[in-house]
């Protein structure tokens, strides 16, 4: 072989070599969604309790990063923004997923046939922060007159990348398996950010003003209560509830 | 007039490997989610109102890389219609191959979502279709035709074949694409603040923890250094040696100074915490170190292609004539 031939040849099998190493991984298909048998909310209404409560936060927190939209005009022109990373109301935080970690054995809820909504509207995500359960359909649309892509980043669920060029777009989507917290983001809009907890219950929550959340309908037993958030990471603990006793408790995080 | 389009086509790809380092700088890979086409749209009618935000990187590489692959394309065409070393045309018919290969690398790495062997290996690539355009230019060049006979006064046979030379030049540039595979392993990986100070890491001579990323970021250093000393082995050797060889001393002044210019981008992208520009500019200096040496390496093997008397070129007509520059024995189509 020619000595030129034979040296981008050496280099080009240094390149095959990796490209061979790559197995296709990422194109893994996820589990089939669990076939829907018919099952019955073993919630007994008459003895079902509640928990509620409130997520404080303790300290100052930085403010909040400016969003330089300068990127796209039609974002632009909606005015300056910044990113929710901290939201206090009342001296409660908002944008805290709480949820039922443990405990609830193996019980089996139904799926809600109604869809959650994930809107691209104003260049952000509304809302930031929310729940689904596992097989509930979640629709992502776009409001803005700018094109979006929305991009789930996975651990547990198959990994997708949706182009919607036209305002009004809508896409459907569901999870096979649980996982808390999921994140998507827009590769088009660096500063768009969403996170939604997966779950196999219907027992979540995302505190609102004031920082208050409450988990209602719960059968009477000991939980492991979970509380995330996306900065401060997460706190859990253990809450007993009796027969339609309504158990108050709180979280704080600290800056 | 063929040598002026193959360096061309070569500062094109250069252009290219910039823009591709503009798209994984601004993590702007994934701002396209389909391929080939751009949201739904026929890649050459996307709108130009909706290259926004990341699409701007991602889509305006798309578009450079469909013209550079036509570019190739000609060249290897113009290749085949009028070059008489059937080596040199078979390099055309490598260069388009390779350029297909990278689009097509490209294409799967946006629809897997940027597995990191993928998008290595896009990178890697493009550092050989640079190094094929640029071997196509040198060797379609006047000077590399007469063997660059007119450089002074005409060394012994002895000098013009400098197994030294030919030895440290190949080793480096050997050396330097190692170095690009590294750093191209250290970009996809997100590895390129894992060593956050420069030129200590983490205030010491040694990091003081390793994981995988501080490694691959800390082989990066170790292997600017070696790289460095290869390259001053080479141009030393040159200076030393072969000071009146205009074809050696010229590049291996350009391979010094594109050589500080990059150990410079290299601590400037860790110091600006990766500003896009200067990051970008990183990965198109390291591959010009790497066609310059490169060139450096085959100017220094020149004698091995001359020698074959009674050599033809074909005509456009296929008939053949007399070839006035020399190809290596057994090397006609």
């Amino acid at each position: 072989m020619h000595p030129v031939l034979r040296l981008l040849a050496c280099a080009a099998l240094c390149t095959a070599a990796i490209g061979a190493a790559c197995g296709g991984g990422a194109s893994e298909e996820s589990p089939a969604p669990k076939t829907a048998a018919p099952v019955t909310n073993p919630v007994d209404p008459a003895t079902a309790g509640a928990i509620t409560g409130t997520v404080t936060l303790q300290g100052t927190p930085p403010p909040n990063p400016t969003i330089n939209m300068s990127s796209d005009p039609y974002c632009m022109k909606l005015g300056t923004a910044t990113t929710p990373v901290f939201v206090v109301s009342n001296g409660g935080l908002e944008n805290v997923f709480v949820y039922v970690k443990d405990g609830l054995g193996t019980m089996k809820f139904p799926v809600p046939a109604t869809p959650v909504v994930l809107d691209q509207k104003g260049c952000s995500y509304g809302p930031r922060v929310f729940g689904i359960q596992v097989g509930q359909s979640l629709d992502i649309v776009n409001s803005d007159e700018t094109l979006h892509n929305i991009h789930a980043l996975p651990m547990a669920n198959r990994e997708f990348n949706r182009g919607q060029a036209l305002q009004g777009m809508k896409y459907t989507t569901t999870f096979t398996a649980p996982e808390v917290m999921l994140p998507f983001k827009c590769d088009v809009h660096k500063w768009m950010n969403a996170w939604v907890g997966v779950l196999e219950h219907p027992f979540y929550a995302v505190s609102g003003k004031g920082g208050a959340f409450s988990l209602s309908g719960l059968p009477p037993g000991t939980y492991t209560i979970e509380a995330w958030h996306e900065k401060l990471g997460t706190q859990t603990q253990q809450v007993t509830i009796g027969a339609k006793e309504s158990k108050p408790i709180s979280f704080m995080f600290k800056v | 007039m063929l040598h002026l389009y193959a360096m061309m086509v070569a500062a094109s790809t250069a252009i290219l490997i910039f823009a591709g380092g503009l798209v994984t700088s601004t993590e702007s890979g994934l701002s396209v989610p389909d391929w080939p086409n751009t949201y739904g749209y026929f890649m050459f009618f996307f709108p130009l109102e909706k290259m926004v935000g990341g699409i701007r990187y991602e889509h305006t590489h798309r578009l450079i890389a469909s013209a550079v692959g036509f570019l190739i394309l000609v060249l290897a065409v113009w290749l085949w219609r009028s070059e008489s070393r059937g080596w040199v045309r078979r390099l055309g018919y490598i260069a388009l191959a390779a350029v297909i290969t990278q689009g097509i690398l490209g294409g799967i790495t946006v629809l897997w979502y940027l597995p990191d062997p993928i998008s290595i290996a896009h990178a890697s690539l493009a550092q050989i279709v640079l190094c094929l355009t640029m071997t196509i230019a040198l060797v379609t060049s006047p000077g590399w035709k007469r063997a660059y006979a007119t450089n002074g006064p005409a060394p012994h046979a002895g000098a013009r074949d400098d197994r030294m030379l030919q030895r440290v030049a190949a080793v480096t540039t050997g050396l330097i694409y190692l170095q690009i595979l590294v750093g191209a392993t250290m970009r996809h990986t997100g590895a390129g603040l894992a060593i956050p100070d420069f030129p200590l890491m983490f205030g010491q001579l040694m990091p003081p923890h390793w994981d995988p990323k501080i490694s691959i970021h800390f082989a990066h250093r170790v292997g600017a250094v070696i790289v460095s000393l290869a390259i001053l082995a080479t141009t030393g050797h040159v200076f030393y040696r072969h000071r009146t060889r205009r074809e050696l001393r010229r590049p291996s002044m350009l391979l010094l100074a594109l050589l500080a210019t990059q150990v410079t981008l290299g601590a400037l992208t860790v110091l600006s915490h990766k500003e896009f520009i200067i990051n970008s500019l990183h990965v198109v200096t390291g591959a010009s170190v790497l066609v310059t040496s490169l060139v450096l390496t085959l100017r220094a093997h020149r004698s091995r292609f001359t020698g074959a008397s009674g050599s033809r070129v074909r005509s456009y007509t296929g008939s053949q004539q007399q070839d006035p520059y020399g190809v290596p024995a057994g090397d006609h189509a």
